[in-house]
């Protein structure tokens, strides 16, 4: 039908941008699945190997997926998961079970978790269990179809792995670790975490019953694989987008985006500080919020602007906010932190520093009592610029209480130079002690 | 300026209506909004936004979401004593008040996510639903997994929801140890001088035109603006101080036109108002009174302060004398002050002193008992005998914490003292007894 594709590839410049806000920002915000899983894909055939295995064959698994924070762990889950429902004898038979660390703080919330996932709630109703085992062997036991012989495969899947270690006696993995490794039930545990050293936390009953499949995800993206990846991310499907012309107009300036050198720069920063791929997300949707009608394409200056917005130093930032008065202090803290080799101070000691910058000074413009400066000084440590040295010390006078800088210098002399109408002799202070 | 806010999404007139609301911030606001996008769409996971206390954060935030009508829930960690607070005011927010009576007794975050998921399937979103969350820096008193969960609570309950965080503190000062999901940050910059300007002028009196309070505002900042931006504040002493400016104006004394002379009639009131309402001394009743009957009193101005006033037995105050000077002087120069024939001591020598060593710098330091009585018999005029009541005195002085006791307190035998209050305190004690403190201190010899 000719007539009707050209008719609906020329929408309304508002409905495109709407369409393809909606479109990226469900990449960029929801992660959606990719359509390829980047540089994973050793990981990915161990992974949906495995599950197979459990699932079509009954075979017990336990593995654990290790990568730092971003890295893909869940996606790279995910996306086997979804591979391995599409055939039909699996979707009808895997039971799965979620758990997070963070949300299961305790062995009998998982329980009652493992529970519901299952759907079992009628099935225990109000009995009573003598031990943790017995009712996990209890809901197992019910999985089990008429044919005794064969039951439903179970798949756990616990995120933030290294927080179930820290439950009491670990009964949890101990149960679960302890089913897969008997011939019971075919569960397969999946265990997704960012610690390197999470085998350690396990205890040694507990970590003998693991199978010691690790799967590693360490990012070995490369450059060029980076910026694939950023296209991947920015381009308009081919089928899916309803106007042809404004697809290739967008498509061919995301092409050119990513050939501009400036562009090439900001990415390369954000590449060499830290490859993963949701600060690239992050980073990107900021951009992709600032595509509107009057601007509709993605423009190497946003890309940079974006950039900054992102990197720039928060602590500089407050630094901006304060007020002259506690900007003093602050200089005051340097300078003590130069003379005494950044041991801790207290507020007496940066009065004095204070009072004898004001000393060379003949006019008194700053000259504040010392329970105006206290004020100053309180509102310091309630931003955590500076931060008591032991908090049982408390008992100890306010002004004699020992505290350290939480700042840089670099951070401060950065500071100085943004703030609005910094007055000269308070520049040169901050220069020198001797100013 | 206001044209600057504006959305396909949302009504234009609306915004523009909103942009009123929010002078000299439309910015962060254009920001935030474009952040947010068309309703249906996806928002980013966790928005993390901070600034200076009131620059505005919470006041544009809500100001969007009401105005702009989204589905949301603003919830503040100071009155959150129990998560279970929190989870319900979220999901009386959010789902209608029949949703809160679902959460058991004490909730874990297991359950909120399950009925967050629950509801959610029953009444699907086609908006983005927020969730903001004000003096976030509480958070991280609460439950380790609290802050990690928020973040990512898109994630976990499946919704197109956003979690929206408020702080004073900079992110760094958040992140767990093992890391979490990372906010999208969003500063909200101090207001400058110029915008405090427009905003306090924007509450001007009604009976006054409107370049008398803009000068009043200007006198104000004059004073206040290097010690303290914060407009809460300013607006506070703005208010209190108003009629006192006005008062010239009033008797037909000067013309509005006189700023030279209104600042010079306001100027001393503003300095001291900085040294009592601003450090909180006195309320905002009392300091009305205080000027009222001021000048009836041929304006001599008195000390305020609280220090000035603490009634103490005779007795007492040389103890408390005897205890500021055991913390404060080295004990190897008591010799030098308390003894009538201390022998020789090499002048020289005595007055070498480092001002690193200083103990007006470094804090008092701790003394035992025989050291205080010592030095208590040798200032006090008469012949004191060694009673339960000296005693039950310096047990009292412990409770009204000028002193303070080291260790613990079954330590009867030698028991460690501290002094716990300031030279201009101690100065006023002495003072009323005819004690010159300052001759017999170390430090200012």
């Amino acid at each position: 039908m000719p007539k009707r594709k050209s008719e609906d590839s020329h929408m309304p410049m508002g409905e495109c941008i709407s369409q393809v806000q909606t479109l990226l920002r469900e990449r960029l915000c929801h992660q959606q699945l990719p359509q390829r899983p980047e540089g994973v894909d050793s990981q990915h055939k161990h992974l949906l190997e495995l599950l197979k295995r459990t699932a079509a064959h009954g075979e017990s698994n336990s593995v654990l997926i290790i990568g730092p924070r971003g890295a893909g762990k869940t996606m790279l889950l995910r996306r086997v998961l979804a591979e391995l429902l599409v055939e039909d004898d699996v979707q009808k038979t895997l039971l799965q079970v979620h758990l997070n660390g963070l949300l299961q703080t305790d062995d009998r919330i998982a329980l009652k978790e493992i529970t519901r996932q299952l759907s079992l709630e009628n099935v225990v109703g109000d009995k009573v269990f003598g031990s943790f085992a017995e009712n996990l062997a209890f809901l197992l036991e019910a999985l089990k179809k008429g044919d005794r012989s064969s039951s439903r495969p179970v798949l756990f899947i616990l995120d933030e792995f290294d927080l179930f270690a820290h439950h009491k006696n670990q009964t949890l993995l101990y149960n679960l670790l302890d089913v897969s490794q008997s011939a019971q039930t075919p569960v397969a545990v999946v265990g997704l975490t960012c610690r390197l050293d999470v085998l350690e936390l396990l205890e040694k009953r507990v970590k003998s019953r693991f199978s010691h499949r690790q799967i590693y995800l360490l990012s070995s993206l490369t450059f060029p694989q980076y910026l694939k990846a950023v296209r991947a991310l920015l381009q308009l499907p081919d089928p899916g987008f309803p106007d042809a012309t404004f697809r290739r107009d967008w498509n061919h300036s995301v092409e050119a985006l990513c050939e501009d050198k400036s562009v090439e720069d900001v990415l390369r920063r954000q590449f060499n500080s830290t490859k993963d791929l949701r600060s690239l997300h992050r980073l990107l949707m900021v951009c992709l919020s600032r595509v509107s009608v009057r601007n509709p394409a993605i423009k190497p200056v946003d890309l940079q602007d974006a950039g900054r917005l992102l990197s720039a130093d928060a602590k500089t930032n407050v630094l901006h906010g304060l007020s002259i008065l506690e900007l003093c202090l602050i200089i005051a803290m340097k300078h003590l932190n130069d003379i005494y080799d950044r041991e801790p101070f207290n507020l007496q000691m940066v009065y004095n520093e204070f009072k004898k910058f004001l000393q060379r000074k003949s006019h008194s413009m700053y000259n504040f009592d010392q329970p105006v400066v206290m004020k100053a000084f309180e509102h310091l440590q309630q931003l955590e610029v500076i931060r008591p040295v032991d908090a049982a010390a408390s008992r100890a006078q306010r002004e004699y209480q020992l505290v350290r800088l939480m700042l840089d210098h670099s951070q401060i002399m950065e500071a100085l130079q943004k703030y609005p109408q910094c007055p000269t002799d308070v520049k040169q202070w901050a220069e020198s002690s001797f100013a | 300026m206001a044209a600057a806010l504006q959305h396909p999404g949302y009504d234009p007139e609306r915004l523009l209506h909103v942009a009123e609301k929010m002078p000299c911030r439309v910015a962060q606001a254009g920001t935030l909004l474009s952040l947010m996008g068309e309703p249906a769409q996806y928002s980013y996971p966790s928005i993390f936004v901070y600034g200076h206390r009131s620059t505005g954060k919470s006041h544009v935030i809500s100001t969007l979401l009401k105005e702009l009508e989204l589905p949301h829930a603003t919830v503040s960690c100071v009155e959150c004593v129990s998560v279970r607070l929190m989870f319900e005011r979220v999901l009386l927010a959010l789902f209608g008040p029949d949703t809160s009576s679902l959460l058991p007794r004490s909730p874990s975050l297991s359950d909120f996510v399950r009925i967050y998921q629950q509801q959610c399937h029953q009444f699907p979103a086609n908006q983005t639903r927020y969730i903001v969350i004000e003096k976030a820096e509480l958070l991280r008193d609460m439950d380790a997994n609290i802050l990690p969960v928020l973040l990512r609570l898109q994630e976990l309950v499946v919704d197109n929801v956003t979690v929206i965080l408020l702080s004073e503190i900079v992110w760094d000062r958040f992140r767990p140890n093992t890391g979490c999901f990372e906010p999208l940050l969003l500063h909200f910059p101090d207001y400058s001088k110029g915008e405090l300007q427009q905003i306090l002028s924007q509450d001007m009196h009604p009976s006054y035109s409107a370049e008398l309070y803009s000068a009043f505002i200007n006198i104000l900042l004059g004073v206040f603006f290097s010690v303290c931006r914060d407009l809460r504040e300013l607006r506070h002493l703005a208010a209190l101080n108003f009629y006192k400016f006005c008062e010239p104006l009033k008797e037909g004394k000067v013309k509005e036109s006189d700023t030279h002379k209104l600042w010079r009639n306001i100027e001393p009131h503003l300095k001291k108002a900085m040294q009592t309402v601003y450090l909180r001394e006195v309320s905002s009743v009392q300091w009305e009174a205080l000027q009222q009957t001021e000048d009836k009193e041929s304006g001599a101005l008195k000390g305020l302060s609280a220090h000035a006033h603490v009634e103490l037995p005779y007795y007492s105050k040389f103890l408390l004398i005897a205890a500021y000077l055991a913390s404060y002087n080295p004990a190897r120069t008591d010799r030098r002050f308390f003894l009538k024939h201390h022998g020789k001591i090499k002048k020289t020598n005595f007055l070498k002193k480092h001002e690193k060593t200083s103990n007006h710098l470094l804090g008092p330091k701790p003394f035992p008992l025989d050291r205080l009585l010592a030095i208590f018999y040798s200032v006090v005029d008469s012949r004191v005998a060694p009673t339960a009541s000296v005693f039950s005195q310096i047990s009292s002085l412990v409770t009204l914490q000028l002193l303070t006791q080291l260790g613990h307190d079954d330590q009867l035998d030698a028991p460690k003292y501290k002094c716990g209050v300031a030279l201009d305190f101690i100065r006023a004690i002495s003072r009323t007894v005819n004690f010159d403190i300052v001759k017999y201190l170390y430090d200012f010899l």
